[in-house]
């Protein structure tokens, strides 16, 4: 089996975000690193975040920094990565890509203890740059310009420390002075000697800094103290003229300055005033604002508490170091202070969001000072503080993010044209279901019923210069409106266009006339309000039209074309007639090119089920220049140009290409090359859409001519970021469309459907998913649908977390409190709780209080999809006494009454601290009551572990608790034990059955393959895997293999060779395999390892589905980033020969950007096997077009013909 | 030294312990071995974010806890190690 791997949706969480001026002019962008992709984002003039490039790097990006060279305007970018080299990256504007400006190697690759990659640090000059390990290495380089002004960069310096461990590592400010970095270092050597435990006890972490000399070359430890054994991050303090200079050290509950030779300057940070005693306060992510007079830090904590940092300082000494509360906002992996007054804060799970400052924290609030520190006898006396709403920022903008996927599942239940893909996202207070519908999101503008049934729409400008259209025209049978666009769209009668009769086009015409062409004629309305009528000759009517601002083409009854052209005088010239063998079914003009009087080629549809191109050149006018035969007669043709390389913002290196469109009658869209100068046609594609016969038109996307394509739903063809893609909309069925631009919409689609006019925007191109969101109480672990009832089961359960009770509890303690407190009268309280009621997502904001660790809350939830936001839930229960649910399924007793039962695998009072313990595991029997709203308990049976799988098996139910597999049958009280097997490594995590066979899934030891024997009512292991794998997921694929993923961010699939599977399927009496001994422990067969990838990021679930009507099926999987990405096997020999040579030349001719190599990275923990990387091969367009012509050389096609094999295979996923 | 000494296995041996941490030697014990693999355990958890993320999740703390956690743990990864005279 061969696979191709294309991920569907890039991961959407964020590992680290550094915001400059990275394209170089006022603006300032954000670089987002999200793991293996490289994103460069910046928000637009209405504060929406618009991705500007997005690149696959193919390894794993750990830290990123960005820095300036003095007296440059353009800011370039250190990435810390898993390649063992420092990468150096500049924006290139021209060419919207990230260039490499260095790449030096300095150790192996990996994600490795003493290879410098987790760190990276600058000097605030942009002199050198510290690249640091975790342990042990850190190397300095220096960067400098030469005289041509490019970057140069040194041979590294070393500035290694043995047995040490690194915690952060910061540049100093001090101005221009000698470079200095500095580092949080703890020293481990002792400690691994002394069985005492003295030398571990007296550990001490030190501050120290490197000064790196520039005269000598050189890297000397300047100075080290020993600081709080509770600081694990540093922030530089501006200095130079700027500031004091020196670090600020954060500490577990400390913030502290410091510096060399000046004395330590502490202040507490505050502590929410219902967190546990035991629980410290920990920075987690850091945001520096500098401005000429003034700077603060940002410091927000593992709690999402943001708290403004400034200091008082006068030249270089610092008086006092304040700490007040700024905000609270979800916890943030990165945030970024932009000079336009926006906070970018990336979440560590959950959505990202844009922020606006209201203030910037002048106001009164909880402050902590060093000024005011007290030390008592029990140590420092914390600051408390209660979280409150926003204050100071105001969120303009939210990015969706899936980050983390727990569970995902693919189906119809909304039976509509493709399945929907329900996965379960988030964490605590932030979880929720998400349903992803393929298509690109678009969001409603105006909606207004007409006056019967439209049959066609358009929009016209009045003049060729206008930046907005002036009316919508909407044709009847047999009629025509004209609306007028203004602050309201009405209708109007002062527009010359005959309203009595039906419309066929509606166009401007020259610079500023207007055209209606009517199935008697075509009225030329001249911009002075004179009216030219050309009538039709004889009985016959019009009945195709094909136009562009120069040039009108019409069809009559009988198949007589008849061209048009405009002339000097702005008069509509008859210029040539045509007769065609039969009618025509459709017909249509390309525009005017820039600078020409006319275009080429007239394209025209006809019921014998070809296209014909028709020259339009005085020369040859109205000759057939070549012919194109279909499999169905076209319905509607567009000729569109299409740049399909990226250079430039929007990708115009090569010579553009133009399309002949064409929506054939069987619903095929049929797409071919022209030849721009003889009008030839190659290079045919064809995809199917939809069961309507696809009609397309054109509509402006992002200032550039773009398709639509209304089948039984709209598609939208657009280039984005150098590649022509064909998505489906995710919208209703469309019967007629035009593109609109108004005052209040700059770029959108006007569409008739039914009796109504539609206007709506698609405002983030690129996306591949539609989703709806509802949000749950708990971190989703898992879920199963119920197809009977089309509505899922989800449990949900959070470790550390009190129940929705006990926080109802305390918040009606805490309210009271503050009423005894400040003498408040009722009226304060009452106000207050009016507040808390508006505050209705106030835990998504704050997160849920902080609970003890073995403090369990969880709860089961029914739910249908169908329903919006909170009335989907149809039954929420929520388990008591620190249960958590971990498993579930639906099954079928078979010598029982009770139809469908749910089955729910819970742990009391589950610990992983210090060792993995539980008060009791239980199984839960549910029955499903009121057509699947509802569930009601039948009984709990308690087990001795926890219950990670349940499974339906031969109308008994499997369960897998601990390390034993045992099948249970229901009773009366209880479950009944029939039958165990104790023979598993560690912990059964997933069961999947088959006939007999039985696949377990142990968390650590991969797959084993069981058989039950019912006569003997034996369960026995016959087979097994020979490699551990940490199980995630697993998902079975047929009688005899698995698919799996593991830990490390890799999918495999096993398989049982077919010898053996024959064998065992015909041994009659069982007795040879089931005595049968294995070596070492294992089963006596191993599983073959058939396909083997990384992905390189944790996948959490698998699923094969197809996600398009009538398309191949494919695994989907889902990753912990968020990300959604599908392998599909190949179905021929010849595809698998083609995508093997284009990844080989594609790993030589275009290595990943940032230094890892390809092959070694998807062979991270097993070679890579049978699986081609789909995301390597679509990088082809992005290449120089000199390179893509090479290597379609060298696999002996154009490098059109490798554009359409990538669309092609893209096309057969989504 | 003498320059003889460069080329022979244990010098070269001892190089490599030196310049590349967690190179084993013919005496290594149980604890040292142990504390070696925890460690490049911990730095691999803690460079790859989405097993870090993975953590987090299990055990509800947020990233930047959990990172700090495993720094913390590489100073003593498998608790005390062993006295002399026992071995």
């Amino acid at each position: 089996m061969y696979l191709y791997n294309l991920t569907l949706q890039k991961p959407t969480g964020v590992v680290c975000a550094v915001n400059g001026n990275f394209i170089g002019g006022k603006t300032q962008e954000i670089v987002v690193a999200r793991g293996k992709v490289l994103d460069l984002i910046r928000p637009d003039e209405s504060g929406k975040i618009q991705t500007l490039y997005s690149v696959e790097v193919f390894g794993t990006v750990r830290s990123l920094i960005q820095f300036r060279l003095t007296g440059s305007q353009k800011d370039y970018l250190v990435v810390g990565s898993d390649s063992g080299r420092i990468i150096i990256l500049e924006y290139n504007k021209e060419r919207n890509v990230f260039d490499k400006v260095h790449q030096e190697t300095f150790g192996k690759s990996g994600c490795r203890r003493i290879v410098p990659g987790q760190y990276v640090a600058v000097d605030p000059k942009g002199r050198a740059v510290m690249i640091g390990a975790c342990e042990k290495q850190k190397l300095v380089y220096v960067l400098n310009r030469d005289t041509a002004a490019r970057l140069t960069i040194s041979s590294p310096l070393e500035a290694h420390k043995s047995h040490t461990i690194f915690y952060s590592i910061t540049g100093v400010d001090c101005g221009f002075d000698n470079p200095m970095f500095a580092a949080i270092e703890l020293d481990y050597s002792e400690a691994d000697q002394d069985p005492t435990g003295q030398a571990a006890s007296e550990a001490q972490k030190h501050l120290t800094f490197y000064e790196l000399d520039l005269g000598l070359n050189h890297v000397s430890r300047r100075w080290s103290e020993p600081i709080d054994n509770g600081a694990n991050m540093l922030v530089t303090v501006p200095g130079g003229g700027d500031g004091p200079s020196g670090v600020l050290v954060c500490a577990e509950n400390f913030v502290i300055y410091k510096n060399q030779g000046h004395p330590d300057v502490r202040a507490v940070i505050p502590r929410r005033a219902d967190l546990p005693a035991e629980r410290g306060v920990l920075i987690v992510s850091i945001a520096t604002h500098k401005q000429k007079s003034m700077f603060f830090f940002l410091l927000q904590t593992e709690y999402g508490d943001i708290f403004k940092v400034t200091l008082d300082y006068e030249g270089e000494r610092v008086s006092n170091l304040k700490i007040k509360y700024f905000d609270t906002i979800p916890v943030t992996s990165a945030m970024c202070v932009l000079k336009t007054g926006f906070l970018f804060a990336a979440s560590e799970f959950g959505n990202h969001a844009l922020y606006q400052f209201q203030a910037i924290g002048s106001e009164e609030d909880v402050e902590a000072t060093s000024a005011t520190l007290m030390e008592t006898e029990e140590g420092f006396q914390p600051v408390f503080f209660q979280p409150r709403k926003l204050k100071n920022l105001v969120r303009i903008d939210q990015i969706q993010s899936l980050m983390p996927i727990m569970d995902m599942k693919v189906a119809n239940l909304f039976e509509e044209e493709t399945p929907q893909i329900f996965t379960l996202c988030g964490r605590g207070p932030r979880s929720s279901l998400r349903i992803l519908k393929p298509g690109l999101p678009v969001s409603d503008m105006a909606s207004s019923s007409l006056p019967g049934l439209p049959n066609a729409v358009w929009t016209v400008k009045k003049n060729v210069s206008d930046e907005f259209d002036a009316y919508i025209v909407v044709s009847f049978p047999n009629a025509t409106l004209v609306l007028s666009i203004g602050e309201t769209v009405e209708e109007v009668s002062d527009s010359a266009f005959l309203d009595t009769t039906p419309s066929l086009a509606v166009s401007l015409l020259g610079d500023a006339s207007l055209m209606q062409v009517h199935p008697n004629g075509i009225r030329h309305i001249r911009e002075d309000g004179r009216v030219n009528e050309w009538k039709t000759p004889g009985k016959k009517t019009i009945v195709k039209v094909g136009s562009n601002r120069l040039q009108v083409v019409i069809a009559l009854s009988g198949g007589e074309l008849i061209y048009f052209e405009m002339d000097m005088t702005g008069q509509l010239m008859e210029v040539e007639k045509h007769e065609m063998p039969g009618d025509v079914a459709c017909l249509d003009i390309a525009p005017v090119p820039e600078g020409r009087q006319r275009s080429r080629f007239l394209a025209v549809g006809s019921y014998d089920n070809t296209i014909r191109i028709l020259s339009l050149d005085p020369d040859d006018c109205m000759q057939i220049l070549s012919v194109q035969s279909v499999s169905s007669p076209p319905e509607s043709l567009l000729l569109l140009e299409v740049q399909a390389s990226i250079g430039g913002e929007d990708g115009a290196d090569h010579p553009a290409s133009v399309f002949l469109n064409a929506g054939l009658q069987n619903g095929v869209l049929f797409r071919t090359v022209v030849d721009m100068v003889t009008g030839q046609l190659t290079d045919t594609r064809s995809r199917f859409l939809g069961l309507r016969p696809p009609k397309l038109f054109s509509v402006m996307v992002r200032g550039r001519r773009a398709m639509i394509c209304l089948s039984s739903r709209p598609w939208l063809g657009y280039i984005y970021q150098g590649h022509f893609l064909l998505t489906p909309l995710s919208y209703n069925a469309l019967e007629y469309a035009a593109s609109f631009s108004s005052d209040q919409c700059a770029e959108g689609v006007v569409a008739v459907s039914g009796e109504e006019l539609k206007i709506f925007t698609i405002e983030r191109l690129g996306e591949a998913f539609d989703e709806s969101v509802i949000p749950l109480r708990y971190t989703p672990r898992k879920f199963i649908l119920l197809p009977k009832w089309k509505s899922l089961v989800i449990i949900e359960s959070d470790q550390g977390a009190f129940t929705a009770q006990e926080r109802e509890e305390s918040k009606k303690e805490c309210f009271e409190m503050d009423g005894t407190n400040e003498n408040g009268n009722a009226m304060d309280i009452a106000e207050e709780e009016d507040e808390e009621r508006d505050d209705a997502f106030a835990d998504e904001q704050y997160g849920y209080p902080k609970a003890a660790s073995d403090k369990w809350a969880s709860c089961i939830r029914i739910l249908d999809p169908k329903k919006q936001g909170l009335d989907s839930t149809t039954c929420l229960l929520e388990l008591q006494d620190n249960e958590a649910a971990f498993s579930l399924c639906t099954v079928n007793f078979h010598d029982k009454d009770h139809g469908v039962l749910l089955a729910v695998g819970t742990a009391m009072g589950l610990q992983f601290w210090p060792k993995r313990s539980i008060t009791a595991g239980f199984i839960h029997i549910y029955k499903i009551v009121n057509d699947g709203r509802g569930i009601e308990l039948l009984h709990k049976t308690k087990v001795e572990g926890v219950p990670l799988a349940l499974c339906q098996f031969q109308g008994k139910l499997l369960a897998g608790v601990g390390s034993v597999l045992r099948v249970y049958d229901l009773g009366k009280k209880r479950l009944l034990r029939k039958c165990e097997n104790k023979l598993f490594p560690n912990n059964i995590v997933s069961i999947h059955t088959y006939r007999d066979r039985i696949y377990v899934g142990d968390m650590q030891e991969s797959f084993h393959y069981c058989k039950y024997r019912r006569d003997e009512n034996q369960l026995y292991i016959f087979a097994d895997d020979s490699v551990p794998r940490w199980l995630t997921s697993s998902f079975h694929i047929d009688f005899d293999t698995m698919a799996g993923a593991d830990k490390f961010g890799n999918v495999y699939f096993v398989r049982l060779p077919q010898d053996i599977s024959d064998e065992i399927e015909e041994d009659p009496t069982g007795g040879k395999i089931k005595w049968e001994q294995g070596k070492l422990n294992g089963a006596p067969n191993k599983l073959e390892e058939i396909v083997q990838f990384h992905v390189g990021d944790n996948v959490t679930c698998l699923q094969k589905a197809s996600l398009i009507p009538g398309g191949g099926e494919c695994i989907i999987y889902g990753t912990v980033m968020g990300s959604i990405g599908a392998l599909l096997a190949f179905s021929s020999r010849e595809e698998v020969d083609f995508f093997n040579h284009l990844e080989m030349h594609m790993r030589q001719e275009h290595p990943p950007l940032c230094g890892r190599d390809h092959m070694t990275y998807r062979s991270a923990y097993f070679p890579v096997k049978d699986v081609f990387d789909g995301d390597l091969c679509e990088q082809f367009p992005s290449l120089p077009y000199d390179l893509q012509k090479k290597i379609a050389d060298e696999l002996d096609r154009t490098p059109a013909e490798v554009l359409k094999k990538l669309e092609d295979i893209r096309n057969k996923i989504i | 030294m003498q320059a003889s000494d460069r080329f022979n296995i244990n010098s070269q041996l001892e190089h490599l312990q030196a310049k590349y941490v967690g190179t084993g030697h013919a005496d290594l014990n149980r604890f040292e071995w142990a504390v070696n693999i925890q460690r490049d355990s911990y730095a691999s958890y803690i460079g790859h974010y989405p097993m870090l993320s993975y953590f987090a999740l299990a055990e509800n703390e947020s990233i930047g806890r959990e990172r700090y956690n495993f720094m913390q743990k590489m100073l003593l990864p498998c608790g005390l190690p062993p006295d002399r005279e026992e071995e």
